[in-house]
């Protein structure tokens, strides 16, 4: 009580903390415990791409080298890690009252936030061309629904899958799964693995060469929207966090230009920093897991 | 109330006007709905919470009175009656667990009495504590409207604005929220699951950072309440697990909006890999619902069997431990689905080891009561029941658990009478436990405890003739889920819905209590029962910044130097130890 009259003229120091240091351990621990849940979030998406990416290599390795742009995921990386060394800086800076460079730093990482959503924004243009965005407007998923055959082989194939009359999942197609437990019996497992969705021994052991179309197994013929699904989901959902680390970011560089930073109280810029850090790790991450896999 | 204050023996050194406390602190509905203040937050948290408590106990008495005859006589049309089954169970079970069993000992209880129990003025985060608020608020809304037009819709055939509400049960269960035209909106359900669970999120971010930085230097991690090592545990799972819940959901509206294909077998998808995904999350769940519950009972026990709790490192470690071991059981749910037998396998032999901690805590309870001087106030006989239904839920669990029984039992009767025996017997148990313990603390005023008691017993009776006959009818095969059955079941659910009327009744007089000793209940002493963790040193109700000078940190259950004084005064500490524990 004694310290918290004290310390009570500090505008930044909430009623019932008794020191900034308190305030300032209690704000790292919450980040630290958000990122946690920004992680295993994101682990949801990272496992649908690990059971997808086991069952189907063959798909993600056609659809990374057909569709996707190496070079321009790699610069990508690059100014994102950029933007991550001129965030740390800017936090340095802070720490140290080095006012001009704090913003300095900021207009940077600002600058490389926006870099990257526009040549993200590029690629995302490609793949609407070529007819691969998500669903409906993804020529390989079997609910597509435009009528440009950019690949005909392809969409012919996905569309029409005329040589194939093999029912995807033999347990749920001899049963409506909708007639609920009336029919439950049918569904029931018989405790036996079905492997005919997987893909061939031969092929997972593929060389090293781009995977045609015509060369996939039927069941990944499937599938390939799959990759797409999990393309943009984790892209996507990333490209969100890019934003609201971009926003966070211009409200700290207004605060910074009215001067409210100091080495005493810069607790915002400090976590601001570790989300954007965590941002861009999730980026290293996505880089290799699609556009490095073919 | 100043007499109170003298005998505490602790200077008083912030001057403020007599009788000022934190609920007449400020006035205006305003100063309620913006405030940042924990207890306030608690208080409302309260109302919402029983609010959708009660609509989910509607809607179960409405199963229970469709459940007496085999044939499905509610509406005219036998099928239009079915249909409405499935979407009064659906609300029944989702609002019950999203919007009652989940939030309500951590979001009521624990953001009462977790500074208060910390000597600090306030959670870590107040402001994340009123968004927590706010999201459970509108998400909750939201969520009850959906299912709500879903019954409507299914009782009277007409269209409320936004949607046929919900009828896959409160799982989701891919394929039938993936199929087209099936399922109801389930899209709008999701959303507003997605937002309540960030309510959840925030509440354990907020409760972890408490508990790591606003402890006094002299409480260490094992002088802690063991209310707080539970919802330490609580909100770790709340923090890991909920995530890949919002993720999961977030999927499921985009295999609704954009087909992407993750989940739907007919664009590809595996509608099993969104059950591995939803018991991530729900498993973990589950154990949201029971640690609070525990730690209540840590907190009762000792106090009204006068004697230190028994086995204390035991029971704190415990609750970390079954935190831990919550989220490697998951499997369990879906021995059916079609896993390898090595995995069945594995996931069984995890989950018989949940007994482990389990029991440990069950054993400590009651050696702590072992020649203890009881006290039967009603917080205590809600605690002695708890023991006695969450041995019952947690040991049909283990039939549960290992794999021949559950191919047998699985999705029959007996599985809801384990988890209402865990969920609604325990949880809701040691909820009024708690409720009836720390009352005269939340609000100042003292309950009629001898309607209380028998409240108690009346919902003890109630419950078991509820929910017992369930595992007979679910041995002898009485499949869930079902509006109609074969008449050879129908005594068992004639015996439970009279046993869940019992406990209606019970909970009405419990609802009673409470308003009454708002009303006209006489005012209650600083300390009424005797504890000692630090929200007993304070006035009841506290003042707004919950204490007049830092509280003295002890033992939480050294009970010995407490004596009884009178019904105004309570509980006061004796002046010779105190002089003596200072120096």
């Amino acid at each position: 009580m004694s310290t918290a009259t004290t310390a009570h003229h500090d505008p930044y120091l909430a009623h019932h903390f008794d020191s900034s240091e308190q305030q300032n351990a209690s704000a790292k621990v919450g980040m630290w415990v958000f990122l946690a849940t920004e992680i295993l979030m994101f682990g949801g998406l990272f496992c649908a791409y690990a059971v997808y990416r086991h069952l189907h290599p063959d798909v993600f390795e056609f659809c990374a080298g057909k569709y996707l742009n190496t070079t321009l995921g790699a610069i990508n990386t690059l100014i994102l890690i950029t933007s991550s060394f001129t965030m740390a800086w800017g936090v340095r800076a802070a720490q140290l009252n080095q006012k001009k460079l704090l913003i300095g730093c900021l207009s940077l990482t600002l600058l490389g936030g926006a870099g990257f959503l526009g040549i993200k924004a590029v690629e995302y243009r490609d793949k609407w061309v070529e007819h691969v965005w998500v669903g409906q407007w993804n020529q390989y998923n079997a609910d597509y629904t435009g009528s440009d055959k950019v690949e005909p082989n392809a969409s012919s194939a996905a569309r029409t899958p005329a040589p194939d009359t093999r029912p995807i999942d033999p347990h749920l197609a001899t049963a409506d799964p909708n007639t609920g437990t009336a029919n439950e019996s049918k569904i029931k497992p018989h405790f036996t693995v079905d492997t005919s969705l997987a893909a061939p021994p031969s092929a997972v052991s593929a060389s090293r060469e781009t995977v045609a179309y015509e060369n996939l197994s039927t069941p990944d013929k499937k599938r390939v929207n799959a990759f797409f699904s999990c393309y943009f989901l984790m892209t996507g959902l990333h490209g969100i966090h890019v934003v609201v680390g971009m926003g966070l970011i211009s409200w700290l560089l207004r605060r910074s230009l009215k001067g409210e930073f100091n080495a005493r109280y810069n607790t915002p810029v400090d976590l601001v920093g570790l989300y954007w850090h965590l941002v861009d790790l999730i980026w290293i991450f996505l880089f290799p897991l699609f556009y490095l896999i073919h | 109330m100043s007499v109170a204050v003298s005998n505490l023996n602790v200077p008083v050194v912030c001057e403020r006007r007599p009788g000022d406390n934190y609920i007449n602190h400020s006035r205006g509905i305003l100063s309620w709905i913006f405030t940042l203040d924990h207890k306030r937050i608690g208080i409302m948290y309260m109302v919402l919470i029983l609010a959708n408590y009660l609509v989910g106990g509607i809607f179960a008495m409405l199963l229970r009175i469709e459940l007496l005859s085999p044939k499905p006589w509610m509406l005219a049309d036998p099928d239009a009656t079915k249909q409405l089954y499935n979407n009064m169970f659906t609300l029944h079970g989702a609002m019950m667990i999203f919007l009652f069993v989940i939030p309500a000992i951590p979001a009521i209880l624990g953001n009462f009495a977790l500074p208060l129990m910390l000597g600090a003025k306030d959670v870590a985060f107040p402001r994340l504590n009123l968004l927590s608020l706010w999201c459970y608020g509108l998400g909750g809304f939201f969520f009850v409207y959906v299912l709500f037009s879903g019954v409507y819709h299914a009782a009277t055939g007409n269209i409320l604005p936004g949607g046929f509400g919900l009828d896959t049960g409160w799982t989701f269960y891919t394929p039938y929220s993936t199929n087209p035209g099936s399922g109801g909106n389930v899209v709008a359900a999701t959303l507003g699951a997605f937002i309540i669970g960030f309510s959840s999120i925030l509440t354990g971010i907020n409760f972890v950072a408490s508990i790591h930085t606003l402890r006094p230097k002299t409480m260490g991690w094992f002088r802690m309440p063991l209310f707080l090592w539970s919802l330490y545990a609580t909100s770790i799972l709340q923090i890991l697990a909920t995530p890949v819940l919002a993720i999961t959901l977030l999927l499921l509206i985009a295999e609704k909006t954009l087909h992407i294909g993750i989940f739907d077998w007919k664009l590809g998808g595996d509608p099993v890999l969104y059950q591995h995904f939803f018991w991530f999350y729900s498993h973990p769940a589950v154990y949201i619902m029971i640690l609070p519950a525990m730690g209540v009972m840590s907190e009762v026990m000792p106090v009204f069997c006068r004697k230190h709790i028994f086995g204390y490192a035991f029971i704190a470690c415990s609750s970390v431990g079954l935190a831990m071991l919550s989220f490697f059981v998951w499997g369990h749910h879906m021995f059916v689905s079609g896993q390898s037998p090595l995995v069945n396998s594995i996931f069984s032999l995890l989950t018989f080891s949940v007994a482990i901690p389990s029991a440990v805590k069950v054993f400590n309870w009651t050696a702590t009561m072992y020649k203890g001087s009881i006290r039967f106030n009603t917080p205590m006989l809600y605690a002695m029941g708890f023991i006695m239904v969450f041995t019952a839920g947690g040991l049909t669990g283990m039939f549960l658990g290992s794999l021949q029984t559950n191919v047998h039992l699985h999705d029959t009767y007996f599985v809801v009478a384990h988890f209402h025996y865990v969920m609604m017997g325990s949880t809701v148990f040691a909820f009024l436990a708690g409720m009836y313990y720390w009352f005269p603390k939340i609000f100042g005023k003292m309950y009629n405890d001898k309607v209380g008691r028998v409240a108690a017993v009346l919902i003890f009776i109630g419950f078991n003739l509820a929910f017992f006959p369930q595992f007979v009818g679910g041995a002898h095969g009485m499949p869930r889920r079902w509006a109609t059955y074969p008449p050879e079941f129908q005594i068992y659910h004639v015996l439970s819905t009279i046993g869940a009327f019992l406990m209606a009744s019970g909970l009405f007089i419990v609802l009673y209590n409470w308003v009454a000793a708002l009303l006209i209940g006489p005012p209650a002493p600083p300390n009424p029962w005797g504890g000692n963790t630090l929200e007993w040193a304070t006035t009841s109700p506290p003042p707004h910044d919950n204490f007049a000078a830092t509280p003295e940190v002890g033992d939480p259950y050294n009970l010995a130097d407490w004596q009884y004084v009178d019904n105004k005064q309570g509980w006061v500490k004796s002046t010779a130890t105190n002089v003596r524990t200072q120096a």
